[in-house]
C-alpha cells in the first residue's frame, strides 16, 4: 500500500511538468501582456517606457528562459509579483486559497452529507413516493443553472430575510482567531456552500440511486439473502460498499468540477477566492496570477485522481496493488 | 492436397507492466500447433477455457495476429498477408459464433445481416440480394418473409440458423464454429447439429469445430485434437481420442464427461480420482524442463500423443 | 422410507407480466427426504429456476406471486414474513448457485462470507467461527484453508470459488440444499470434481438436495430421483435408474435421444418440433406436450393430464405415453389406429 502512493506520488512529477508547460505556453498566447493590460490607453506613458518595462521584468526573453525562470522561482514558493496588484502572488493567493479550499470542501461535505442518504433511500425503495421525489429534486437541480440558483438564494436567504451575509468571506472588524471571527468564516460561507452543495449533490445522488438499482440485482445479494441476511444488513454489508465504490472514484472528479464552479458563486456572493481573482486577473493581463491560479487549479485535479485512485485502491481488493 | 494446413502456429499477447509499460511477458495463448484439414472433414478443437481454441479459430480467419507459424489455405499463407490480400481469400472461410444472442446486429433485420457479406464482396442488383437471400433463409428451413423481421423475433436455434446462412452465403470452402451450440438447450442444439451435418454435405462444407464439449465434439467430428495451455496434447481419430486416450489430460476429460448410466457413477467417480491422483504425481513428466508440453509424436498413422521422444 | 424434509403442495408461482399474472410454476407437488438428491430436469423456461427461487423465497415480491405451500420442519415457508424466512434460510435451508464467479461478494474475503451465516444462525465466538469455517473448507476439498480464508474471490479460480459457495451453503448444516445447476458454469474437469464433491459431502451429510439442472449427465450421476419439468409442470417423476432405463414420458424420451453422447457415432440426433411456448402464450388446456408432438392422435392425450402412478414410484403425466413413438419409428402395434 505505501509504495503504490509513494509510486502515485512519483507518477504525479511528469503530470505536474506536463501542466505547467501546457499553461505557461498558453498563457503566452493570450493577447497582450502584464504591461498591456496597465498601461494601454494611458496617455502619459510612451511607447519607450512601456519597452523599458517589458525588459526590466524578463518579458522579451525567449519563451524557455521565461518559462525555466518561472518553474525555478515556483518550486521555491516564489510564483512571482502581480503587475496589477503590486504584490507578490504568492501572499496575494494565500488567503483566498485558503478561501476558496474552504469553500469547496463545505460543499464537498455538504453535498456527500445530502447524497448518501437520499442515493440510498431512493436506490433501496426503488418507485416509492420517497425516490420520485428525489428524483424530482435531482431534476430540477440538473435544469438550474448555477449562477440563476446562486441569485436566488442571495436574494432571498441574504436580502430578504437577512438571515446570512451577502458578501465577502468574514466580518474585517473582527480579531482573527477568537470564536467570533470563526463563526463569521462560516455564517459567510453558508451561502455561497449551501448554492453549491444543493446543486453538485444531484449527480452524487443520482450516480448512487442507479448503483443501487444495479447492485442489488446482482447475484451476491441473492446469495446474502439465502444465507438469512437480514434486509438492513443486506444493505450495509453486501449492496453500499459495491456502490460506494464508483462515488470514491468520482472524487477527484467532483473536485474539478467545484474548483470551475467556485468561479461563478464567489464572484456572485463577492467572495475573495480564487474565482474571483481569476477574472481580474484575466481582464487585467495579469499573466503571473492567472498561471498560478490556473496552475493550482490543475494541480488540484490531479491530486484529485490521485486521491481517487488511493481510495479505491484501499476500499477494493481487485486493484490493491502489492 | 488438404485444405487448411496450420504450421507451428504461435499467437503471443504481449503482458505489460512496470512503470514504463514495458513488455515484460508473453502469454503464449497458442504455441506452437499444427494441424491439417482435409476436403469435407469435420476436425474438432477441443479443451476447456483458457486452452487457447478459440484463438487458434480467430487467428486462422485473421480476428486475431498470428505472431509466428504459417496458416495455409489452398496452399496460400494467410498468416503473413496483408489485409487487402487476405480478403481476397479469406471468402472461402466463414465463421459462426458461439452467442446467437449477441452475434447478430439487433439493430438489422435478417435480410440485411445474411446480405451483408455479399454486399462486402459482390456487386448484385438488390433484386438479385433479394432472391440469393430468400433461397438461402429457405434452405436453412424459415420462412422466406422472416427476412423482414429482427432477430429478437427468433428462439435461439432459428438465430443460429440465421448465423448459418450468413457464413453460406458466399458458399465458403471452410467454416469455423466456434462453440456454435453452447448456448443453446439441449433439444435445440440437436436440431443445429443435425443441421450443420446436413448443410456439410449439400454444401461440402469442411468444418473446424471448436468446443468444450465432449460430448457434441464425439458426435460431430470425424478428428479431433485436444489442447491444453496453448499446444496439442492429443491428435487422432475421435475413435482413436474417445477409446484409446494415451495422454493423462485427455484420459482425464474423457472420464469427467458425465456418466449416463446411474448405476457406474461411483464407478466413475473411482476413476476420476485415481487419474487425480496420476495427475498429481505424474504431471511433472508431461512437460520439458521449461513446463512446456511435448511435440506430438504419432502413435499410429492417425493417432500422435505429446509425450516425450523415446516413450512415456 | 426416510424422513420427509421438504414438502412441496401445488406450488404455483406466477410472475405479472403487463397487469396479468402468468404461471411458470404450475401446480407442482414433491417431496425430498433426508439424504435424498431429487433432480430437477428440464430447458429454460421450463420452470424449474423459479422453482428453486420460490423455495427460498428469493422472487421479487411485488412482482410475483406464489400460491400452495412449501413445507420445512412444520412451517410453510411461503406464509412467512421475512424476518422469519431468514431465520430459516441459511440455517435449515441451504442454496448453491450457478454462477461462482458472481455469487461471492468481490469485496469481502471468502473467510467472512462463509462465517457470515454463522451471524446470524449461531451463537459462537469468533474463534469457533474461525474454526468451523476452516473445517468447511477442508470439507469442500481446499486444502489451503489458512491462505484462502483470508483471499478474495477474485484471487481463486472457477472451481475453487464453486467449492466456496458450496461450504457457504453447508455452513450451519442445513437440512435441505436447493443447488441452481451448480455445475453449468464450469469447466468439464472441474464440473466433474463439483459432482464428485457433491456426491462425497452427500454421504458425510444428512440434507435433502434438490438440483435444478438442465443436464442430463449431471441428472445421471448425482440424482437418486428425478423430476422431468415441462412449461411449469412435472411430465415424469420416477427413481433415477427407472428414468433412465425405462423413460416413459414423450418429452423425457426426446429429451434423452436429443443428446449427442447418448447416441452412437454419426447417427442423426432426435429433435423435437417446435418451440417451448412462453408462459404467457401457452395453451393450460390438456396436455402440454402435445403440439410438440402433433403425429400422435388427439385421442390419445387426457383432457385434464394428471400425474399417473404407472409402477410404484414412477409418475407420468397424461396418457399419451402410451401411444407414443418417435416419427421415424414404424408403428408396430397392430391396435394403434392412424387417423
Amino acid at each position: 500500500m505505501v509504495k503504490f502512493i509513494f509510486r502515485r506520488l512519483l507518477v504525479m512529477i511528469p503530470q505536474l511538468f506536463l501542466l505547467s508547460l501546457i499553461i505557461f505556453i498558453l498563457a503566452k498566447q493570450m493577447p497582450g501582456d502584464a504591461v498591456t493590460g496597465a498601461f494601454m490607453g494611458n496617455p502619459n506613458v510612451t511607447p519607450e517606457q512601456v519597452e523599458k518595462i517589458r525588459e526590466q521584468y524578463g518579458l522579451n526573453d525567449p519563451w524557455y528562459v521565461q518559462y525555466g525562470a518561472w518553474v525555478g522561482k515556483a518550486v521555491q514558493g516564489d510564483l512571482g509579483s502581480s503587475y496589477t496588484h503590486k504584490q507578490p502572488v504568492t501572499s496575494l493567493l494565500a488567503g483566498r486559497v485558503t478561501n476558496t479550499v474552504t469553500l469547496s470542501l463545505f460543499i464537498l461535505i455538504v453535498s456527500y452529507i445530502i447524497a448518501i442518504p437520499l442515493g440510498i433511500i431512493a436506490g433501496r425503495w426503488t418507485d416509492s413516493w420517497s425516490d420520485k421525489l428525489i428524483v424530482t429534486y435531482n431534476y430540477f437541480a440538473f435544469a438550474t443553472p448555477l449562477f440563476v440558483f446562486s441569485l436566488l438564494m442571495l436574494f432571498f436567504f441574504g436580502f430578504v430575510l437577512g438571515w446570512f451575509p451577502t458578501g465577502n468571506s468574514v466580518d474585517v472588524r473582527l480579531e482573527v482567531g477568537t470564536w467570533d471571527f470563526y463563526l463569521s468564516k462560516l455564517k459567510h460561507l453558508v451561502l455561497p456552500g449551501m448554492s453549491g452543495a444543493l446543486l453538485a449533490t444531484a449527480g452524487t445522488i443520482q450516480y448512487l440511486r442507479n448503483d443501487i438499482i444495479d447492485t442489488k440485482l446482482k447475484d451476491f445479494v441473492k446469495t446474502a439473502r439465502a444465507k438469512g441476511v437480514p434486509e438492513g444488513k443486506v444493505y450495509t454489508r453486501h449492496i453500499l460498499r459495491n456502490s460506494m465504490l464508483p462515488i470514491a472514484a468520482f472524487l477527484g472528479y467532483e473536485i474539478t468540477g467545484l474548483i470551475s464552479g467556485s468561479i461563478f458563486l464567489e464572484m456572485i456572493f463577492s467572495y475573495p477566492g480564487l474565482g474571483q481573482l481569476f477574472i481580474q486577473s484575466i481582464t487585467g493581463r495579469d499573466f503571473t496570477v492567472t498561471t498560478a491560479i490556473v496552475m493550482i487549479s490543475g494541480t488540484a485535479v490531479i491530486v484529485g485522481t490521485m486521491l481517487s485512485d488511493i481510495i479505491l485502491s484501499a476500499i477494493d481488493p481487485r486493484i490493491r496493488i502489492e | 492436397m488438404s485444405l487448411l494446413n496450420v504450421n507451428n502456429l504461435q499467437v503471443h499477447f504481449p503482458i505489460r507492466g512496470g512503470f514504463f509499460r514495458r513488455v515484460v511477458d508473453q502469454v503464449r495463448a497458442v504455441d506452437g500447433v499444427s494441424f491439417e484439414l482435409e476436403p469435407g472433414e469435420t476436425y474438432g478443437l477441443v479443451g476447456e477455457s483458457g486452452c487457447g481454441k478459440t484463438t487458434t479459430g480467430r487467428a486462422i480467419i485473421g480476428l486475431n495476429k498470428a505472431t509466428g507459424g504459417e496458416v495455409l489455405f489452398n496452399g496460400d499463407n494467410l498468416a503473413n498477408m496483408n489485409g487487402h490480400d487476405r480478403r481476397k481469400h479469406i471468402r472461402d472461410i466463414q465463421m459462426i459464433f458461439q452467442d446467437p444472442y449477441s452475434s447478430l446486429n439487433g439493430r438489422k433485420n435478417v435480410l440485411n445481416i445474411i446480405a451483408e457479406p455479399l454486399r462486402n464482396f459482390e456487386r448484385l442488383s438488390p433484386k438479385e440480394e433479394l432472391t440469393r437471400v430468400q433461397n438461402m433463409i429457405e434452405r436453412v428451413g424459415l420462412s422466406p418473409e422472416s427476412i423482414y423481421k429482427y432477430p429478437h423475433q427468433f428462439s435461439g436455434g432459428q438465430r443460429q440458423r440465421i448465423g448459418i446462412a450468413r457464413a453460406l452465403m458466399l458458399n465458403p470452402k471452410l467454416i469455423i464454429a466456434d462453440e456454435p451450440v453452447s448456448a443453446l438447450d439441449v433439444s435445440v442444439q440437436a436440431q443445429v447439429l443435425n443441421f450443420m451435418q446436413e448443410i456439410q454435405k449439400d454444401f461440402g462444407l469442411t468444418y473446424l469445430f471448436i468446443s468444450h464439449d465432449l460430448g457434441v465434439i464425439k458426435h460431430i467430428c470425424d478428428r479431433i485434437g485436444i489442447m491444453y495451455k496453448g499446444r496439442f496434447v492429443e491428435e487422432g481419430t475421435a475413435e482413436d481420442v474417445y477409446t484409446n486416450p494415451q495422454h493423462l489430460y485427455t484420459k482425464r476429460l474423457i472420464a469427467a464427461i458425465p456418466e449416463m448410466d446411474p448405476a457406474k457413477r461411483f464407478e466413475k467417480m473411482e476413476l476420476r480420482n485415481k487419474i487425480n491422483t496420476a495427475y498429481r504425481t505424474e504431471y511433472d513428466s508431461y512437460f520439458d524442463k521449461d513446463g512446456r508440453m511435448f511435440d506430438l509424436k504419432p502413435l499410429t498413422p492417425t493417432h500422435s500423443v505429446a509425450v516425450q521422444q523415446g516413450g512415456m | 422410507m426416510a424422513e420427509t424434509v421438504l414438502e412441496i403442495e401445488n406450488l404455483r408461482t406466477s410472475f405479472n407480466i403487463k397487469g396479468n399474472y402468468y404461471a411458470a410454476v404450475d401446480g407442482v407437488s414433491l417431496s425430498v427426504h433426508k439424504n435424498e438428491v431429487v433432480a430437477i430436469v428440464g430447458e429454460s423456461g421450463c420452470g424449474k429456476s423459479a422453482l428453486a427461487l420460490s423455495i427460498i423465497g428469493l422472487h421479487n415480491a411485488k412482482t410475483t406471486k406464489l400460491e400452495g405451500q412449501v413445507n420445512l420442519k412444520g412451517q410453510n415457508l411461503l406464509n412467512l414474513p421475512v424476518e422469519k424466512l431468514n431465520k430459516i434460510r441459511g440455517k435449515d435451508l441451504g442454496m448453491i448457485f450457478q454462477d461462482p464467479m458472481t455469487a461471492l461478494n468481490p469485496l469481502a474475503t471468502i473467510g467472512r462470507q462463509i462465517a457470515e451465516p454463522m451471524d446470524y444462525h449461531m451463537k459462537l465466538s469468533s474463534a469457533a467461527k474461525k474454526k468451523r469455517v476452516l473445517e468447511l473448507l477442508g470439507q469442500v476439498g481446499i486444502k489451503d484453508a489458512n491462505r484462502i480464508y483470508k483471499q478474495y474471490p477474485h484471487e481463486l479460480s472457477g472451481g475453487m470459488r464453486q467449492r466456496v459457495v458450496i461450504a457457504i451453503a453447508l455452513a450451519c448444516n442445513p437440512v435441505m440444499l436447493i443447488a441452481d445447476e451448480p455445475t453449468t458454469a464450469l469447466d468439464v474437469t472441474i464440473q466433474a470434481q463439483i459432482m464428485d464433491l457433491m456426491k462425497e459431502l452427500q454421504r458425510i451429510t444428512d440434507s435433502g438436495i434438490i438440483l435444478i439442472t438442465h443436464d442430463l449427465g449431471v441428472v445421471a450421476e448425482m440424482a437418486n430421483r428425478v423430476a422431468v419439468m415441462y412449461a411449469g409442470e412435472f411430465v415424469e417423476i420416477a427413481d433415477v435408474n427407472t428414468l433412465f432405463s425405462n423413460p416413459l414420458h414423450p418429452y423425457t424420451r426426446s429429451l434423452l435421444s436429443s443428446i449427442p453422447s447418448n447416441m452412437t457415432d454419426k447417427e442423426e440426433l432426435h429433435v423435437i418440433e417446435g418451440i417451448v411456448p412462453s408462459i404467457q402464450k401457452l395453451d393450460r388446456e390438456g396436455c402440454r406436450f402435445a403440439p410438440r408432438i402433433p403425429w400422435i392422435s388427439e385421442d390419445a392425450h387426457e383432457d385434464k393430464p394428471t400425474l399417473h402412478e404407472v409402477e410404484p414410484g414412477h409418475f407420468v403425466r397424461c396418457t399419451c405415453y402410451k401411444e407414443f413413438h418417435f416419427p421415424e419409428e414404424r408403428v408396430e402395434d397392430e391396435n394403434y389406429v392412424t387417423t
